[in-house]
């Protein structure tokens, strides 16, 4: 055995790239319960693709034929149930680990410096993952999948001038057709997973590169013993290896549970409407996406001409702010600039309140890619900040859960008190921008509570 | 990057190669994303499609496939009619200014015979296909001084018996007429515009 590895040690650097990334990698000592979510995005990537493999081999990415080859998957294909309801599940938890795992980088401040480039891949992942589940979503070629992918390709009709020659070469046709299953499935299957697993390779790089964060916000590179190695730093191999596998264990439990007694979990999974065949005729009277896309759903249907005025609103709040925060004439100019041309968009009428509703969810995604230089907090970790953070942070997750509640509802209805769905998405959306938005000046009002020096236990 | 012992010469002849082989890359480029526009095929697919109107009952609404696109045709009463004065305040767009309609029909009532009213069912904020309510009052959640309509259901927007659009909804415009013309009185073809119009 000796003998093997010393060949290949010639030939391939083995032992380092092992020391490296794994039994010379120190890792905080002080890691918690959010630090599963990392390795169980890994291992429900792996599910993916192993099940997508294998229900590639019975499917038909044809008009005519997808929908019955998916339902010969469920019926005649020995174990395609099974294999099929852990790729369906499987995308449901994908986003559910995915989104689990940026509060735990939210609330420790992973994203600051140096630490930005590894959040940024991260929701370049995050992106990556929203098109290869929207595009996967087609292939079953129900009411729902076609209507879905229907409404979001028409946003991109939207974009002024090349808006209808852009949809027309995302479909491959006038409308979604045949055309369209077809290079979904090249998408779902080739393009998207390769983009995916290269990205992840290069959050690796970059983490491993930076070193991880932790519950203190606390930089263990600072404090080394005489060996070079961090004082609070322990191996990640085999100390987190055997956390993350008891974890992963826990994981696949839950999994199970989901794909053997609700893999549908009750329309939230696997929506009723998609076990009915495509009609090109006929919009399902309930048209949702899946629950992950639900609150960015609910900002791009929030916007209506009325609501325009109250954006303008939190625009000048936000540029009041700024103003007064510099004292660099310059700086000042372009504030007031950057604010007078948003403000004159959206009241003057010139683009229609549609393509606002397609901006506003474009950005509620790209602000993401800002969070690093937004926050101006002296401390890292939730751990040390004071109560503005914390109140805006619930605001924040109370406008996330909120806004994909009535992302499932239909928007003139009334389930929650008094008003509309529509006016609660609005109020919710104006709450989620101001998290971003407002970020700059609460986190340098805000009082802090002095960092520890080592990590505390 | 150290600018010592730079050879400018060389440096030189390798930016421009770089350059040119991004050109060539370019153009290289350029047959795959083509590849994904709107085959030969699909272009040649839209074909007129003729529809007999004559046993529409008045009231009553059908729906026929036009480049796989849902096309209404909608046999409007004299009340339905009369319903889009009623509503004209409450209209983005009454007469049909910045919407998609051919020449040849009227920018009111939107039709070029006023009973039969021809209509692509696809809403123009982001092409879902809104539903009958058709009926005036408070059915499905209209409200009590609804006049009859439609409704689509993935955003909220509203339209009025001629397909105009209400205000303070998503969609933008009033739903798109397509060209369509009358081969005799109870038989239209839709996507041959009317002989004699522009």
């Amino acid at each position: 055995m000796q003998k093997l590895i010393n060949w290949i040690d010639e030939r391939f650097p083995l032992i380092e790239t092992f020391e490296y990334h794994m039994s010379k990698y120190y890792a905080p000592k002080n890691f918690n319960f959010w630090y599963y979510f990392g390795v169980l995005s890994i291992v429900v990537l792996v599910i993916q693709i192993i099940t997508g493999i294998f229900l590639t081999m019975h499917y038909k990415p044809d008009t005519g034929l997808a929908f019955a080859s998916v339902e010969y998957i469920m019926r005649d294909v020995e174990w395609g149930w099974l294999i099929r309801y852990m790729h369906s599940t499987g995308a449901s938890m994908f986003f559910v680990v995915v989104y689990l795992h940026m509060y735990r980088g939210v609330i420790y401040g992973s994203y600051r410096k140096p630490r930005e480039l590894l959040w940024i891949i991260g929701v370049i992942i995050f992106i990556a993952l929203m098109a290869e589940a929207f595009m996967g979503y087609l292939l079953p070629w129900g009411n729902m999948s076609y209507w879905g992918a229907q409404v979001i390709i028409s946003l991109f009709d939207a974009i002024p001038g090349v808006g209808p020659v852009l949809s027309e070469w995302i479909r491959g046709d006038f409308v979604v057709s045949d055309a369209t299953l077809n290079r979904f499935f090249a998408f779902h299957v080739i393009a998207v997973p390769l983009v995916l697993i290269v990205l992840v390779f290069l959050h690796l790089v970059a983490l491993h590169a930076v070193g991880s964060n932790n519950p203190d916000g606390v930089e263990i590179k600072k404090n080394k013993d005489e060996n070079g190695i961090p004082k609070d730093g322990i191996a990640f191999h085999p100390y987190y290896t055997v956390k993350d596998i008891v974890g992963v264990v826990v994981f696949l439990m839950l999994f199970s549970a989901v794909v053997f007694f609700a893999p549908t979990m009750g329309g939230l999974f696997l929506e009723p409407d998609n076990f009915v065949p495509a009609n090109i005729l006929q919009t399902p009277p309930h048209i949702v996406p899946l629950w992950y896309f639900t609150p960015f759903y609910s900002v791009l249907r929030a916007v209506t001409s009325d609501f325009l005025p109250y954006v303008a609103g939190l625009v000048a709040v936000v540029t009041v702010l700024a103003y007064l925060d510099t004292k660099d004439t310059i700086r000042r100019i372009i504030y007031v600039a950057v604010a007078v041309v948003l403000a004159f968009g959206l009241l003057s009428g010139l683009l229609e309140a549609k393509v606002w509703g397609v901006i506003l969810m474009g950005a509620s995604l790209v602000v993401m890619f800002f969070l690093s230089w937004l926050d101006r907090s002296p401390v890292k970790s939730i751990r040390y900040r004071g109560w503005i953070y914390k109140l805006a942070l619930a605001i924040f997750v109370l406008s996330f859960v909120v806004l994909g509640y009535l992302g499932m509802k239909s928007p003139s209805d009334i389930d929650l008190i008094l008003f509309k769905n529509v006016i609660w998405a609005q109020i919710f959306t104006l709450l989620y921008f101001a998290f971003f938005f407002l970020m700059p000046f609460y986190t340098k009002w805000d009082k802090t509570k002095p960092v520890p020096e080592r990590v505390t236990s | 990057m150290s600018k010592q012992g730079v050879d400018r010469t060389r440096r030189r002849l390798l930016t421009i190669t770089t350059g040119i082989g991004a050109v060539g890359v370019g153009f290289v480029a350029a047959p795959f994303v083509i590849s994904m526009m709107p085959s030969a095929r699909a272009k040649a697919a839209g074909a007129p499609v003729e529809v007999d109107i004559s046993k529409i009952e008045p009231g009553m609404k059908i729906t026929v496939e036009w480049r796989g696109k849902p096309v209404w045709i909608l046999r409007r009463t004299k009340e339905m009619l009369a319903s889009l004065k009623k509503v004209e305040p409450e209209v983005a767009d009454p007469h049909s200014k910045k919407s998609e309609q051919p020449t040849y029909v009227d920018p009111d009532n939107r039709a070029s015979k006023p009973e039969y009213l021809v209509v692509l069912g696809v809403c123009t904020h982001l092409g879902c296909s809104p539903k009958d309510r058709l009926e005036p009052g408070n059915v499905g959640g209209m409200g009590d001084d609804w006049q009859g309509g439609f409704f689509c259901p993935c955003h909220g927007s509203k339209f009025d018996l001629a397909g105009r659009v209400f205000k303070n909804v998503p969609a933008p415009t009033n739903l798109p007429i397509p060209p369509y013309s009358y081969l005799t009185d109870s038989r239209i073809v839709i996507g041959v515009d009317q002989k004699g119009a522009a």
